[in-house]
C-alpha cells in the first residue's frame, strides 16, 4: 500500500509536466463546458454534446494516458529501477491505475455536470463511466505493457483508440456502423448514457461489457506474463 | 570469509549463442571489486544476473547468500543500484526524484537533503532532471543507489562519458561507500579508474574471466621483461634489469644528478588484458 501511494504521488506530479498525457485527460470535459454552453438546436437530443464526449472519453483518455505511461517507464528504463527497488509490478500498475481512475472520474464528472445531470442521474451517469474506464485501462495497460518503447505503444493504441473512441459518434450516423459497434463497450457504453432515466441497463449491455472486460483482462495478462512483470 | 557475490560456472545464453561461459567470482563484504572487459564482454549480463534481472543458463550465482533466481524483497532493500539507463523521472526534479525512493525505502525524508549534499546536488535540488548535465545525472543516480545505505552496491560504467572532475566526484563517493562498509561491484571499461578504485578486479572477454586478482598483483605478474627504465636529464632512456647487479649503475647516475625519473616496467592493465586476448579494452 505504501508503495503504491508512492507511486501515485509521483504519478500526479508527473503528469502535471507531461502534456501529452495531460491534454487526453483535458480534452473532452473541456470540449464538453464549450458545446454545451455555446451551442443550443432546437430538437437536439438532451445532454448531445455530454453523451457523445463521455463515450469518447471513456474510449481515449484512460486507454491512452495507461498505455503511454507505463510504456515511457519500460523505455526510460524508471520502471525496472522500481521494481529493482522493492516495489512489486502490482503496486506499481496500482498506483498508476488508481491515478488515471481518479482523474477520469473528475473528467466524467465535469463533463456530466456539463451536460446538465444532477442528483441521481449523475450518479448513474458516473457508474456507467465506471464500468467503460475500467475496461480502457485494461486495454491500455496490456499495450503499454507489451511495449518495448512509446512509438511501439502508440502504434498500437491510435488505431484502437479511434476504434472505441469514435465508433460510438460515428454510430450515430450511420445504421451499419451503429450494427457493428454494437459489440464494443464504449458503444454500449453510449446506449446506456443515452438511456439515463429512459431506459435502464438491458442483458445485451452487461453481456458485451461483461465479454470486452474479460478479453481486456485476457490481453493484459497474457501481456503482463510475456512482460516477464509477473 | 563472508562472501556478499558468488558466482559458480554460471552460464548464460542468448538464443543459443553462450554469452557467459563458466563465470565463477567472489566478492567480500567492504570490497570493492571491479569487472574490467571491452563492450559486449559480458559485463551488463553479469550484473543483470546478480541483481536477479536476468537468470542464468546454467550454474549458480548467489548475492547476500540468496539465489539470485529468487531474490526476495528484503535482499533488494538492501541493495543499490546504478545501471547504464539511469532510470531517472525527466520531468520531476532531483528532490522528488529522491523522495519517491524514500518513501518507498521507507528512510527519513531529510536522507534526502543529506545524499544530495553528497553529491554536491543540494543546489540544484529543485531543477527538473532534464535540464540536468551528464554528470549531475549521474550523479543523482548515484544519491538515489545509497539513499537507503545498502550493504552492496551495484554500478554499471558509473563514468561512462562523464568529464575528470566529475568522474573524481563519483569515485569519491564510492570510497565513501566502501568505508561505511559497503561492497561495491563495478563494471568499467577504464583500465585507470579500475586500478584507482579497486581492491579486486576480474578481466572478462567474450564471456570468460581471463585474469583475477588485485590490480597491482595482476600487472607485477605479467611484469615479464622486469627491469628499470630511467630517464636521464639529456633525454636518453636507459633500461637496466630490476636488480642487484644494476645497483651500482643507478646509484652512478644518481650520484652525477643525471636522472630526470625511475619507473620499473610492468604493464598496466590494458597492457595485461592485450597480452591475454590480443585485444584491447575500448
Amino acid at each position: 500500500m505504501k508503495n503504491m501511494i508512492a507511486i501515485f504521488q509521483k504519478q500526479i506530479k508527473d503528469t502535471l509536466k507531461n502534456k501529452s498525457v495531460l491534454i487526453e485527460f483535458l480534452i473532452f470535459p473541456v470540449m464538453s463546458i464549450i458545446m454545451e454552453c455555446s451551442i443550443h438546436i432546437e430538437g437536439m437530443p438532451e445532454h448531445f454534446f455530454a453523451n457523445m464526449f463521455a463515450a469518447m472519453y471513456v474510449g481515449m483518455a484512460p486507454l491512452v494516458a495507461m498505455s503511454a505511461i507505463i510504456s515511457e517507464e519500460k523505455e526510460k528504463n524508471t520502471l525496472r529501477v522500481l521494481l529493482m527497488s522493492n516495489v512489486k509490478p502490482a503496486e506499481y500498475l496500482a498506483g498508476v491505475g488508481s491515478y488515471i481512475w481518479i482523474i477520469c472520474m473528475m473528467g466524467g464528472c465535469v463533463i456530466g455536470i456539463s451536460g446538465g445531470y444532477k442528483g441521481t442521474e449523475l450518479l448513474s451517469f458516473l457508474g456507467i463511466m465506471v464500468a467503460g474506464i475500467f475496461v480502457s485501462m485494461l486495454i491500455g495497460a496490456a499495450i503499454g505493457t507489451s511495449s518495448k518503447n512509446q512509438m511501439a505503444a502508440t502504434s498500437l493504441t491510435v488505431p484502437v483508440m479511434v476504434i472505441f473512441a469514435f465508433l460510438p459518434m460515428l454510430s450515430m450516423f450511420n445504421a451499419s456502423i451503429e450494427k457493428v459497434a454494437k459489440i464494443t463497450y464504449s458503444q454500449q457504453i453510449s446506449i446506456l448514457i443515452n438511456g439515463i432515466g429512459k431506459t435502464g441497463a438491458g442483458f445485451e449491455n452487461a453481456v458485451v461489457i461483461s465479454a470486452n472486460l474479460f478479453i481486456a483482462a485476457v490481453l493484459f495478462w497474457i501481456a503482463y506474463k510475456k512482460s516477464g512483470m509477473a | 570469509m563472508e562472501y556478499v557475490i558468488e558466482m559458480q560456472n554460471v552460464v548464460k545464453n542468448f538464443d543459443h549463442k553462450e554469452v557467459l561461459k563458466g563465470v565463477n567470482l567472489k566478492v567480500s563484504s567492504g570490497e570493492i571489486f571491479g569487472l574490467l572487459g571491452p563492450s559486449g564482454a559480458g559485463k551488463t549480463t553479469i550484473i543483470k544476473i546478480l541483481t536477479g534481472q536476468l537468470r542464468c543458463t546454467e550454474g549458480a550465482s548467489r548475492t547476500l547468500g540468496k539465489d539470485t533466481g529468487a531474490l526476495s524483497a528484503s535482499i533488494y532493500r538492501k541493495m543499490g543500484m546504478m545501471m547504464d539507463n539511469l532510470g531517472l523521472y525527466e520531468r520531476l526534479s532531483c528532490y522528488d526524484n529522491l523522495k519517491l525512493f524514500a518513501k518507498i525505502y521507507g528512510v527519513r525524508p531529510g536522507r534526502i537533503s543529506e545524499v544530495l549534499k553528497q553529491v554536491d546536488l543540494l543546489e540544484a535540488a529543485r531543477e527538473p532532471v532534464s535540464k540536468l548535465s551528464k554528470g549531475m545525472r549521474g550523479r543523482l543516480a548515484l544519491a538515489r543507489a545509497v539513499m537507503n545505505e545498502p550493504e552492496i552496491l551495484f554500478l554499471d560504467e558509473p563514468t561512462s562519458g562523464l568529464d575528470p572532475q566529475a568522474a573524481a566526484m563519483i569515485h569519491q563517493l564510492i570510497k565513501k561507500q566502501q568505508e561505511r562498509g559497503a561492497a561495491i561491484f563495478l563494471t568499467t571499461h577504464n583500465m585507470e579508474e579500475a586500478a584507482k578504485l579497486c581492491d579486486h578486479i576480474a578481466l572478462l572477454n567474450e564471456g570468460k574471466i581471463v585474469e583475477y586478482g588485485a590490480p597491482k598483483e595482476i600487472c607485477l605478474r605479467y611484469n615479464h621483461q622486469n627491469r628499470l627504465k630511467i630517464r636521464l636529464l639529456d633525454g636518453r632512456n636507459v633500461m637496466l634489469p630490476n636488480g642487484k647487479l644494476s645497483a651500482d649503475e643507478v646509484k652512478e647516475y644518481l650520484a652525477k644528478e643525471m636522472v630526470e625519473t625511475i619507473h620499473s616496467t610492468e604493464p598496466d592493465l590494458e597492457t595485461v588484458f592485450m597480452e591475454l586476448t590480443g585485444r584491447g579494452l575500448e
